[in-house]
């Protein structure tokens, strides 16, 4: 959070001593709010006004960065307790754990149905993030699997391990690759943060407490290491939802630097399904990173469908250009369909015209991203807008009949849009799942194309 | 330096309202359930009281649904044609402790049956089953103000919750559901100004606001879920920081939005990269009931056996930690 001049002003002194070089302390305070002065020009400012400066200077939460070239991850950077306050700006990642002590067939196998998980919706291509390979075995195991995984995969990478030498070996055959190390805690800090410090990458910081944490994350500060994710470790459910909800807030309303970072939750859940909806949880309650052991697609699918839904910008829904879209082998007779540039209207009409194996044309109208009920409620789906977009977007030179479809929910305009356009208006279903079969009965009925 | 926590103090909290009548309050239910009077946001049990675990209400039909995708299908098709049966089967083979039985069969395109058939059938229903009932109508507001008044009638004294009073048809259900000492869900289309507006609308008829049920139509997982679960979450800030008009406990129709879904219908042979169906359809029932649950949901209706196990695990694990 940036303070204006005169909240810093109120951190100074007050006595106008002239020794910064300005003329009055709140002077100063005006050019430290620009950016244009440094606070160590007052020889007199306190260590709690330097310290409140500093941290309001960097975002509450920082950013962290896992991985690198394309599938890096950027986790942090939020502002906000509730999206619909301004948005959750970086989506939570989600890894899967690899056990070393998994046959190396088994690993291949997981790692291949691994990267099958990505999946487009709404136009947006979703993929899972991360593996986290665990220590479960020794040193030579470790790095093997490490070695194999990280020659596989484009994902980012978390190394699981405790053991000083396998960590050293680890960074060394993933030099470049931007690995989370995964932990350091108050008893193995001591042994693991010079090796950490040697290769530059991100560290998940564990305690059980949040002063824990707290006392932790300031050490790795003295030391440098600032790419920190934090861990309160396997608790129950209710605990870690309260452990992410206390991390966030102090970080934003506390401006607890020591808690301004990323946090990561380890499921450890056999049922697939428990498994899942603790991980939604997460996603949902403030968690930068999830790691789980199931790759069914369907986790996948559910869990990446979330984690968009709710980092979605709650001010700007997903829109696509209003225009005609041609689906198939469309002809001058193919039919044509109406709905809003609202992303999930659309693709919801697409892929069910896709799935009748109709040829058809859907217009979609600027509706500012608003859904077919909602424009048509805000007056943006009118038959005067409908129509001004037939014609704008030359409909009428695509097909040679005059036929247009409309969706089932806004029946009622259908008199109104005839007389606005003079075409013949004809009501499709209200869901789009009733679409193939309507399409496909309406091509059985030839007069519809050809009148 | 010790880390305080930050804790939030809450002046108001969601009103707690009573499904079911058992004998002491003068009805027949075996079982009541209380839902809402909770103090805090979901499950942040530190900084207030959350009286009530939130409560799944099995969804039942009077007539037999057409267009379900086979998932459901596979363990209840054999009693769609059969709603007392059906109604059974929730109960003592899934464990239902609610049960929402929506009057479809009224509705003029699937049966048309009378106000009063529909009557007989909730009269027969209550008998044969002790549960409490959420009872909703068809949809088609001309023939809900003929069918759930009498309905209201047949169930008078055992304090059902009857569906869904919106901001054009409110009155006809209000008057009904006060006179036979029912409550009320006001549904309002993902809006948070409407939802309020209605709640007074309703209670300036006389009902008092303890027996206002809120519906803020949610979207399925995938299908606008994020929109409601915002409304639901601003809804709920303005419950606990005062608002009594904003204060009634959720209901979310999760199955009916849940199996709309293409992620939750199509098999894999028609979306190989999808996977297999099964799972799928009852991750998405799940997990769209989850999350509404993160965001205050009090009251979840739902239709897959396995799904509602799974969100009743949930519920039960995350209620484990409501030690005062």
């Amino acid at each position: 959070m940036a303070l204006s001049g005169l909240d810093i002003y109120k951190l100074l002194p007050k006595t106008n001593c002239r020794e910064c070089g300005f003329p009055t302390c709140l002077a100063f305070a005006m050019q430290l709010a620009k950016k244009a002065a440094a606070v160590d020009k007052c020889p007199y400012v306190t260590e709690e006004a330097k310290a409140a400066l500093e941290s309001a200077g960097r975002p509450p939460v920082r950013l962290v960065s896992i991985g690198s070239g394309e599938r890096k991850l950027d986790i942090g950077n939020e502002t906000v307790m509730f999206r619909h306050e301004e948005k959750f700006r970086n989506p939570c990642g989600i890894g899967f754990i690899i056990d070393d002590g998994m046959a190396d067939p088994e690993i291949k196998k997981t790692l291949r149905r691994i990267h099958e998980l990505t999946f487009e919706r709404v136009g947006q291509k979703l993929s899972v993030d991360l593996i986290a390979i665990r220590q479960n075995s020794d040193k030579k195991r470790f790095c093997d699997v490490v070695k194999m995984v990280s020659g596989n995969t484009a994902c980012g990478l978390v190394l699981m391990t405790g053991d000083k030498e396998a960590l050293q070996d680890a960074l060394e055959l993933t030099k470049g690759r931007k690995p989370l190390v995964y932990r350091l805690t108050a008893e193995n800090v001591s042994s693991l943060v010079e090796t950490v410090k040697r290769y530059r990458v991100p560290v998940v910081a564990a305690s059980v407490t949040l002063d824990g944490l707290s006392v932790l994350t300031a050490e790795l500060d003295k030391q440098g290491i600032t790419e920190i994710v934090l861990d309160t470790g396997m608790k129950p459910l209710v605990e870690k939802i309260w452990d992410m909800t206390q991390i966030r807030r102090l970080a934003l309303k506390k401006s607890a630097r020591s808690l301004g970072y990323p946090a990561l939750a380890v499921i450890d859940k056999t049922d697939r399904f428990e498994e899942c909806m603790e991980a939604a949880t997460y996603i949902l309650k403030y968690g930068g990173i999830v790691l789980l052991k199931g790759t069914e697609i369907w986790q996948a699918l559910s869990l990446l469908t979330l984690r968009q839904n709710i980092y979605s910008d709650p001010q700007k829904p997903l829109q696509i250009e209003p225009k005609i879209y041609p689906v198939g082998a469309v002809t001058d007779s193919s039919p044509a369909l109406v709905t809003t540039n609202f992303s999930l209207s659309y693709y919801t009409v697409l892929s069910e015209v896709e799935a009748s194996k109709v040829p058809a044309y859907i217009l979609s109208v600027d509706t500012e991203g608003m859904s077919v009920l909602t424009a048509w409620a805000a007056e943006k789906f009118t038959p005067a807008q409908i129509s001004a977009s037939m014609k704008k977007s030359g409909l009428e030179n695509m097909v040679a009949h005059r036929n247009l479809i409309i969706p089932g929910y806004v029946a009622v305009i259908s008199g109104e849009l005839e007389d606005a356009s003079g075409w013949k208006i004809t009501v499709g279903p209200k869901e789009a799942s009733g679409i193939p079969s309507f399409l496909k009965n309406l091509y059985n009925k030839p007069e519809f194309v050809n009148s | 330096m010790a880390i305080g926590m930050l804790q939030e103090k809450w002046p108001g909290k969601v009103n707690e309202t009573v499904i079911g009548a058992d004998k002491s309050r003068g009805g027949t239910r075996s079982n009541v359930v209380k839902t809402g009077g909770e103090a805090s946001l979901p499950f942040l049990f530190h900084e207030g009281v959350f009286p009530h675990k939130p409560v799944i209400a099995f969804e039942i039909w009077d007539t037999a649904p057409a267009d379900w995708p086979d998932e459901l299908n596979k363990s209840l098709s054999g009693v769609y044609n059969d709603p007392l049966a059906w109604a059974d089967k929730c109960i003592n083979e899934y464990k239902a402790e609610l049960l929402c039985v929506k009057l479809q069969g009224a509705h003029p395109d699937f049966g048309n049956r009378s106000a009063d058939a529909e009557a007989k059938f909730i009269s027969r229903l209550l008998k044969k089953v002790s549960v409490p009932l959420v009872i909703t109508g068809c949809g088609d507001d001309a023939k809900d103000n003929q069918v759930i008044p009498a309905c209201c009638e047949a169930a008078k004294g055992e304090r059902c919750l009857f569906g869904d009073a919106v901001q054009d048809n409110y009155k006809t259900l209000a008057a009904a559901v006060s006179a036979d000492g029912h409550s009320i869900i006001a549904e309002s289309p993902i809006d948070i100004n409407i939802a309020k507006q209605l709640n007074i609308l309703i209670s300036d008829m006389g009902l008092p606001v303890e027996r206002i049920v809120m519906n803020p139509t949610i979207g399925a997982m995938g299908y606008g879920l994020e929109y409601a679960y915002s409304i639901m979450e601003r809804a709920r800030l303005a419950a606990l920081s005062g608002d009594k008009m904003m204060a009634s406990p959720f209901i979310c129709f999760v199955g009916q939005e849940t199996w709309k879904a293409k992620e939750a219908r199509v098999s894999a042979v028609e979306f190989p990269s999808w996977g297999p169906e099964t799972e799928r359809g009852i991750i998405w029932e799940a997990m769209t009931a989850a999350a509404l649950l993160q965001a205050g949901a009090d009251i979840l209706v739902m239709r897959h056996p396995k799904a509602v196990e799974k969100v009743r695990g949930y519920i039960d694990e995350l209620m484990r930690g409501n030690t005062p």
